[in-house]
């Protein structure tokens, strides 16, 4: 492998996940119907960036072996 | 029409984001292409889970994604089977007991295996086809494309299709099959967090699983189906009247379970190239079993999203939720997904739920651009234009051929765009040419006896049996012409997918005959050739050193355990 996939992805995820985040609670509440007022976007964005952070911990992990 | 769907500043900051990552990922694998192995086969160094999520992404293009949530409106529950029985167990048994005969063997690609089994005529046929399938394929999801990001955000058709293109284009001319495996990797996770969100709100809002099915009831009762006929998949499949496919389950298991989808998943090229991409035979037959977990539960992230749309659609009023009509009145399932995404995605997400299904349009585009480029070079350019040429002109000629495949497909989307009809028709030739293609590598594999001239005849036969059993017979309610009977009709099924079923299940019955009929009469393959190539020949592949839970044999006997649990839970 010439690099690792899983730093770009991380970091990718780690990104899209704080700008969901910062939008909606910026944003406040929902407008759309489906979403029944949650904040959809916060929560889902934090999810996201969590699973970057995942990522980004197995490659490090993995290039300290 | 615009579906209603306004972009803000963060929707637009997401999909920059992936555009930057994709052609980042182009620039950085680009460092690592220094032979035309390194851009045909990534250097034969990839782990088994990249391999295996590449394997499974590149199969997923934007039409998956559309197509299968418009089935799961259309016929419900019974849409897994395109997986539960369509692919695991064909992807089960290319790990099993095909990928060490790729793998294997010094073939750079499929067609090229069938040069070294059977002759020249057998590998020219298949990548001369294969060639002409990949560009028009990816022309006409290119085009699918066009119309959707037009209908859906108003986007200009022309310059949604060219943004797309030119993006696909710079990262696989820079970095060849690594570029296009790491991206598609890529692209895998962004697929699955870009839907489930549609999957959770939606289920929360139809009442979880009970609830859908009490409102899958009524959509089967209202079109006279047993309650269960939306959301059961097998209990209805006794005869093609009680089911909404209109198929029984012998041409279900026989034509898309076995004949379908082991003709396309153990043969076609643009998968079994991420496989081969793997770093050591054991990856290779790693990766498909890999690939298998997230294919198990692909359809509850786009089978459920078209049954909870149809299922809502029933009362608007209460929902909120509508399906815009065809022009002939009848509901247009293939916008289920941009319907769901302005119903159940707020700015910000639906940045997401956009950016996924841009990522999902690219593997798709980028699977077949890298299997042309490979063969078309290995197989075509090589053997036939320049034989000699030193391995810089082949690498240069890979990039050209990717330039070139990407203009192709653009020059296919707009030909389709211009004459509907001709989508149909070339869709219905591919299906005659890849109908009986598995019968041709069953019998190269596991037979020895069998050679190059029983295979060539046996594809031709098996194609030209596909087409006049397609001119023979019809589904109910359709006209003659590219839905069949041109010739006369002698039989009517209830159903086009009954018939593409029958189909394929002649073409592959009429391959497999031929091919052995011929073999026989013909003279034997020379035996030396054969080690590597067929079943007999080869000297097994000894697991005894693995941890046993870790030797493919158990990995895909736990794949065939956990789908057949699937198909009882949803029986």
């Amino acid at each position: 492998m010439s690099f690792d996939i899983r730093i770009p992805i991380g970091a990718m995820f780690v990104l899209i996940g704080a700008l969901l985040v910062a939008y909606g609670l910026s944003a406040g509440t929902v407008t759309v119907s489906g979403a029944h007022g949650h904040n959809v976007n916060a929560w889902w964005g934090s999810l996201m960036a969590l699973f970057g952070v995942a990522m980004l911990g197995i490659a490090r992990r993995a290039r300290g072996d | 029409m615009n579906a209603g769907i306004r972009l803000g500043l963060i929707d637009w900051s997401i999909l920059l984001a992936y555009f930057l990552f994709v052609i980042a990922i182009g620039v950085v694998a680009k460092r690592g292409i220094r032979t035309s192995n390194d851009y045909f086969l990534s250097g034969r160094s990839m782990p088994a889970w990249v391999a295996g999520l590449a394997f499974m992404s590149a199969n997923l293009g934007a039409q998956e994604v559309i197509g299968m949530a418009a089935s799961g409106a259309k016929y419900g529950m019974a849409t897994s089977h395109f997986y539960w029985v369509g692919a695991i167990p064909a992807m089960v048994f290319l790990a099993l007991f095909m990928m060490p005969f790729y793998y294997g063997s010094r073939a750079r690609s499929v067609p090229e295996y069938l040069r070294l089994r059977f002759d020249e005529k057998t590998r020219g046929f298949n990548a001369v086809s294969f060639s002409v399938m990949t560009v028009m394929s990816s022309g006409i999801s290119m085009y699918a494309m066009g119309l959707l990001l037009n209908l859906l955000v108003g986007w200009d058709f022309d310059v949604s299709m060219w943004v797309c293109a030119g993006i696909v284009l710079v990262y696989i001319a820079l970095g060849g099959l690594t570029s296009a495996i790491y991206n598609e990797v890529l692209q895998f996770f962004l697929i699955v967090f870009g839907f489930a969100p549609l999957v959770i709100l939606g289920l929360n809002d139809v009442g979880g699983w009970d609830g859908l099915q009490a409102g899958l009831a009524r959509v089967a009762m209202s079109q006279g189906y047993a309650p269960g006929a939306w959301s059961e998949s097998w209990r209805h499949m006794g005869s093609a009247d009680s089911n909404p496919m209109g198929v029984e389950w012998f041409g279900m298991v026989m034509g898309l379970g076995f004949v379908l989808s082991f003709g396309y998943w153990c043969t076609d090229f643009l998968l079994v190239q991420r496989a081969m991409a793997a770093k050591s035979m054991t990856a290779a037959r790693r990766a498909p079993l890999i690939a298998t977990v997230p294919k198990m539960l692909f359809p509850f992230l786009v089978i459920l999203p078209g049954m909870i749309a149809i299922s809502l659609s029933q009362d608007p009023g209460v929902s909120g939720l509508s399906l815009p009509a065809k022009p002939d009145g009848s509901p247009n399932f293939d916008l289920v997904i941009p319907v769901m995404l302005g119903h159940y995605f707020p700015n910000g997400l639906l940045g997401l739920g956009l950016t996924a299904l841009i990522a999902s349009f690219m593997s798709g585009m980028a699977g077949n651009v890298t299997a042309f480029n490979t063969v078309w070079t290995n197989d075509i350019y090589q053997p036939y234009m320049r034989r000699n040429a030193s391995d810089q002109h082949y690498l240069w000629m890979g990039r050209a051929a990717t330039v070139v495949g990407i203009m192709l497909s653009l020059a296919a989307a707009y030909l389709v765009s211009e004459f509907n009809n001709i989508m149909d028709v070339l869709q219905l030739v591919f299906a005659f040419i890849n109908a009986p293609l598995f019968a041709t590598f069953l019998l190269g594999m596991f037979w020895k006896r069998a050679n190059g001239h029983g295979a060539f005849t046996g594809l031709i036969a098996g194609t030209m049996a596909a087409a006049i059993h397609h001119g023979l017979t019809l589904p109910s309610h359709a006209m003659t012409g590219v839905k069949g009977g041109w010739i006369t009709v002698i039989h009517h099924y209830p159903s086009e997918m009954a018939q593409n079923f029958w189909t394929a299940i002649f073409a592959w019955s009429c391959c497999f005959v031929v091919t052995i009929l011929v073999s026989l009469a013909t003279v034997a393959p020379d035996s030396k050739r054969l080690p590597g190539l067929v079943y007999s020949e080869t000297p097994r592949i000894d697991d005894s050193g693995m941890r046993w839970f870790a030797r493919p044999k158990v990995l895909g006997l736990l794949a065939i355990a956990a789908v057949v649990t699937l198909n009882v839970l949803f029986w």
